[in-house]
């Protein structure tokens, strides 16, 4: 970014004096004008955009909800009930937020789901995977402590499950335990270091993960449906062929996906903000009591699959261990894939067969997670369905490691389907 | 690639609703709340503060907000719903002291400003259709909605009084309640009676989301807005990538 001297000047002459002093339009226009993304992304590639939007909804929101929102065990769920019908607007802001919430989920597993489509994780790109998997964890955080606030009884009972798998680590369990809750049950010190958490302490670890994440991705350049490196054809002006500058063309066309995306927002927004009970679950509208048991407990829905796991597995450490490792693997992902082919246009028919099992089991294991059925069956194919999800990744190791995979020739240049 | 997509979210769809359909376990009746029926809303008003407000609060209702939503004046509003001489602007509150309460019933009875929120329209429907008599509790009445309810049926006047009709009981079991009758016919008939419960049901629906009607209101303006600014969006990324190939 050092100013060469023919590099770029606006043209304004105050501009000029600040880029002297700070090169911020140079900077920016390093990143959206001379920035060059391949010119074949398709639908797939709106959910990164997407979730940069409902962060900053999140945090807008986040902000006026705060303004009226009362962090104590004793107010907390009457001041809600205050934001819905007292406050100007309070009962849109918050639907804004608890929808974009659910939404922020949504957009992350498609987000994430493109990436293994088009091998999007892997090298030269595994650090800008890690860190997206990172950001995944602070989101896990953030709407967890968000989920706990309002004080309803499914935030008190979630809150007590979630924190208490802490007590599986040995020796410090139930130290660790009342240590995270300042109490022998969730209360006040739990919502109030909660609420601290989650208005200013996970939003900032999710904005810096986010800027390293853009900066990962800006460095080795967006992968795209094709899964070949555009860099590697360029013209004599040192532009990859395949690429165009994202702004302004990558920025209109995710105005299209941002209008799409704002009438599916609108329509839960004003005509379904519970979204049938699966964003606003029914149980959360009684205030918090430590005293009596939900007939069930189970958190929101984007943890659910998750929680199937735990809940299969009668040893409360298993549960535990198989929980994390469940998370912890995907880190991992580059590494266990080991297919010098990207995209899974051009991979072998084990790895497509594979992935749409792998987000089956997931969504299977998600819909029993939420527990509405009381069959005992349920357990059983939860275990399956969680030995399926572990099975996936020693498959793709293998599949790729002894060279059982039969990719087909990758073409030089991207290709344009639409 | 496309396919596949809609092919998977077409599984989502169906799968959340198996969850949905498994939500109803209990049998209940439907309620056929229509919040757009202003009349239906304030007759229900008018029941609950003379039948049910005696007892149940709802703690986070203004008179004054239901004056503005259900379109009465603040004359109405107080003449019809306020009798504990609250003001405009309060609460909607329960004379009935809760230690009292609690001495009297057991438990003191619930507020219901969020019941509909967290039980739905069809449980509260069937729940005030369902008391009948039964001199095994207390209080001498019994709900099959929610069995052992501590509370005596508040509407007795107005549906009459019912009786249950037991199923012959297998052995080491209780009997169970096969149907109700009326026994003894109140003020309204049965019809009438549906209508009643039904718009108590459509007054604490209102309540338990008073911002109903303004976000329905709102949100069409909103769509609307958001379709021409889809259009204009798709548009001008045609216009931009007229050229790219």
């Amino acid at each position: 970014m050092a100013a060469a001297p023919d590099a770029w000047k606006p043209r304004n002459k105050a501009l000029v004096w600040i880029e002297d002093r700070l090169p911020i339009f140079g900077f920016l226009r390093e990143h959206t004008i001379e920035y060059y993304a391949p010119k074949n992304f398709n639908f797939m590639y709106f959910f990164g955009s997407l979730a940069l939007l409902i962060l900053v909804n999140q945090i807008i929101t986040g902000i006026f909800l705060a303004m009226n929102f009362n962090p104590s065990a004793a107010d907390a769920f009457a001041s809600i009930q205050y934001i819905m019908r007292d406050v100007q607007w309070g009962w849109l802001i918050r639907y804004m937020h608890t929808t974009g919430a659910s939404l922020f989920f949504v957009v992350v597993y498609l987000h994430m789901f493109r990436a293994l489509m088009y091998g999007s994780h892997k090298q030269p790109r595994e650090l800008l995977w890690v860190i997206g998997m990172l950001i995944y964890l602070a989101l896990m955080a953030e709407a967890f402590m968000g989920y706990v606030l309002p004080w309803g009884q499914m935030s008190f009972w979630g809150a007590k499950v979630i924190i208490s798998l802490f007590g599986a680590v040995p020796v410090i369990g139930n130290k660790l335990v009342e240590w995270i809750m300042g109490d022998f049950l969730p209360a006040d010190a739990t919502l109030n270091r909660f609420f601290a958490l989650h208005v200013i302490a996970l939003p900032l670890v999710l904005l810096l993960l986010v800027v390293l994440h853009l900066g990962a991705l800006h460095t080795s350049g967006s992968n795209n449906p094709d899964g070949i490196e555009i860099k590697q054809h360029k013209g004599a002006d040192g532009k990859p062929l395949d690429g165009i500058p994202f702004h302004p063309y990558y920025t209109v066309k995710d105005l299209v996906g941002v209008g799409f995306f704002l009438i599916i927002a609108a329509f839960i927004i004003f005509y379904q903000p519970t979204f049938f009970g699966l964003f606003l679950e029914h149980d959360n509208y009684i205030p918090a009591n430590p005293l009596v048991t939900p007939a069930a407990i189970h958190p929101v829905w984007y943890f659910t699959p998750f929680y199937a796991m735990l809940r299969s597995i009668p040893s409360k450490g298993l549960g535990v261990l198989t929980l994390f490792s469940a998370i912890a693997v995907l880190f991992f992902l580059p590494w266990i894939d080991r297919s010098k082919v990207k995209s899974m246009r051009y991979r072998g028919a084990g790895y497509k067969i594979a992935l749409a099992v792998f987000a089956l089991t997931f969504i299977w294991l998600g819909k029993i997670g939420i527990g509405e059925s009381t069959w005992i069956g349920d357990t059983y194919i939860a275990r399956a369905l969680t030995a399926v999800y572990f099975v996936f990744f020693l498959f793709l190791w293998a599949y790729t490691y002894f060279g059982w995979e039969k990719t087909k020739p990758v073409p030089e240049r991207v290709t344009m389907h639409e | 690639m496309n396919k596949r997509i809609f092919a998977g979210a077409a599984l989502l769809v169906l799968l959340s609703g198996q969850v949905l359909a498994q939500e109803g376990a209990a049998t209940l009746y439907e309620a056929h709340v229509n919040l757009h029926d202003i009349a239906s809303v304030q007759r229900g008003a008018r029941v609950f503060f003379n039948y049910c407000a005696g007892c149940h609060s709802l703690e986070y209702m203004r008179y004054e907000r239901i004056s503005q939503d259900l379109g009465l004046s603040e004359k109405q509003v107080l003449d019809n719903f306020d009798f504990n001489g609250a003001k405009f602007g309060d609460h909607a509150i329960s004379s009935m002291p809760a230690a009292d309460a609690t001495k009297w019933f057991g438990k003191a009875p619930p507020d219901l400003s969020l019941e509909v929120r967290t039980k739905g329209e069809n449980w509260v429907y069937s729940y005030l259709k369902s008391f009948y008599l039964d001199p095994s509790r207390p209080v001498g009445w019994n709900n099959t909605v929610f069995p052992n309810a501590s509370m005596p049926d508040p509407l007795w006047s107005l549906q009459g009084v019912q009786t249950a009709v037991y199923a012959a009981a297998k052995p080491g079991e209780d009997a169970k309640v096969e149907k109700l009758e009326i026994n003894q016919p109140g003020l309204e008939t049965p019809e009438q009676f549906d209508r009643t419960a039904r718009d108590v049901t459509a007054f604490l629906t209102y309540v338990a989301e008073p911002n109903t009607y303004e976000r329905e209101r709102l949100g069409l303006w909103v769509l609307m807005y958001l379709v021409a600014f889809s259009l204009l969006a798709v548009f001008l990324k045609r216009e931009y990538w007229k050229d790219i190939h």
